[in-house]
């Protein structure tokens, strides 16, 4: 049923860009169409690019945000995270936590 | 068009419905809600949308391109290694993997992790084992992972609790003996809430999700409502998904008020307004379904519902799109063109922020 709802209306989560919708979302409490704008402004891509494969993939490698397909020594996980809230400017709660494990600046 | 389309009924079983029944029923549940809820109808332009979606011949529906929206979840990923009392598949795998997957071969926008039992009483005892668990898995995932559990404060009365059980009291006549033990029950809650996001804010928690708040009625929900507040007031950087149990508040208090405001009775798009008042991120809205009226119906009557409490709300509403709610048949495993369609029209027609 997730995959359904997935296929159907979602964004396509790390596939494109439905994780940086997603964190703006509930960090800023915007709803869809403003989240959208949002992350597309700081991404310097048209809202229509943020749901396109051809567009975030590479997009995503260059950024260093992480991508869907295993890429050998680029950033995924918590490093991603790190990235995806300097370029989002948003704070994410674990990438605080771990720049305080780490001794940087928060 | 052909002069018949198969649809279902709200339990999943698969029937034919003539194309001008298939209207009336849409005008039937777009009636129902709007007279529960006091809440306008839709349209004629919209019930003739939605029609469109339900007479769609393919077997799956989406969105067009642009139109999507974020995915969020009531523990989508434990669905893998959970057993049968959650619908799950039962695979041995660790929940680390659970989320890696959902994040990476289902390609979700959020995951939501929780203790295997789903509400925050149960996972107390064992809390540095959850915060242990999320904060390993926290540092592998990339999309937002939020940690979920049921508020459930049927958990607090006896047997399952310490205090005396309402609904035994209740039917002795024990009426302000009740009412005291749910507002007994809410403190405690409260208590309990407020303790679990702390300490899992103490290992950089990215997001809380009190799901099916208000499953026992007024004082579960306001619990839920002030534990978001307290939570708040004290980590405004904490997101915090608020999911509701139902369409309706159910009164079994019947005076607790949150800001003024009687909970009792409450349809979503008044739930929307106190969830944002207490300080939530996103609202998760929930409609019954009723399994002995038709899909159209219910997804007409649900797609009211989620209009309305979008136009009300100025934090993004996420319709809960789990079984036998907001029109998905009551049926372990809803049948997709039901699920598509759901999705579909609850994001084109209901203008929803996410499911």
């Amino acid at each position: 049923m997730p995959i359904t709802h997935i296929m159907a209306s979602g964004m396509g989560g790390m596939r494109t860009a439905g994780d940086l919708v997603a964190w703006t979302q509930m960090t800023l409490k915007m709803k869809t169409q403003d989240a959208k704008k949002y992350v597309a402004e700081k991404l310097g891509i048209d809202v229509l690019s943020l749901t396109d494969e051809d567009v975030m993939r590479p997009l995503r490698e260059e950024l260093g945000i992480g991508v869907l397909t295993a890429v050998v020594g680029r950033p995924v996980g918590i490093t991603a995270k790190l990235k995806i809230s300097e370029i989002l400017d948003i704070k994410i709660n674990s990438v605080q936590r771990f720049k305080e494990l780490v001794g940087l600046a928060i | 068009m052909k002069d018949n389309i198969f649809t279902r009924m709200g339990d999943g079983e698969r029937i034919k419905m003539s194309l001008p029944k298939v209207k009336e029923e849409i005008a039937a549940g777009v009636r129902d809600a709007s007279e529960r809820g006091q809440i306008p109808e839709l349209s004629a332009e919209e019930q003739e949308k939605l029609f469109d979606i339900l007479a769609e011949s393919s077997r799956t529906v989406s969105v067009d391109p642009g139109e999507e929206v974020i995915v969020t979840d009531d523990g989508a990923a434990m669905l893998t290694y959970c057993g049968p009392d959650d619908s799950g598949v039962g695979i041995p795998i660790s929940r680390e993997t659970a989320h890696l997957v959902y994040e990476r071969v289902c390609a979700a926008d959020s995951s939501t992790a929780g203790h295997i039992d789903f509400s925050f009483k149960p996972a107390k005892a064992v809390i540095n084992h959850e915060m242990n668990d999320y904060f390993t898995i926290s540092q592998k995932t990339t999309i937002p992972l939020f940690y979920g559990s049921q508020p459930n404060m049927g958990l607090y009365f006896q047997p399952d609790g310490p205090f005396p059980n309402p609904t035994e009291l209740m039917p002795m006549g024990k009426i302000d003996e009740a009412l005291a033990s749910m507002e007994k029950a809410a403190e405690y809650m409260i208590d309990d809430l407020v303790f679990f996001g702390k300490e899992m804010a103490e290992i950089g928690c990215e997001g809380l999700n009190f799901d099916t708040s208000g499953s026992v009625g007024d004082a579960d929900f306001y619990a839920a409502l002030q534990s978001i507040r307290n939570l708040k007031e004290v980590l405004p950087d904490l997101p915090i998904i608020i999911g509701s149990a139902s369409e309706f508040i159910m009164g079994m208090h019947g005076n607790i008020e949150f800001d003024g405001r009687r909970l009792a009775g409450m349809y979503p798009h008044q739930q929307a307004q106190v969830a944002e008042a207490a300080g939530a991120s996103i609202y998760g809205m929930a409609v019954n379904v009723v399994t002995t009226k038709s899909f159209p119906w219910n997804l007409a009557r649900a797609l009211t519902f989620t209009k309305a409490t979008v136009e009300s709300s100025n934090i993004p509403v996420h319709p809960n799109v789990g079984m036998g709610v907001c029109g998905i048949p009551m049926f372990d495993l809803p049948p997709i063109d039901c699920t598509s369609r759901v999705a579909k029209a609850l994001v084109q027609i209901g203008k929803a922020d996410g499911l």
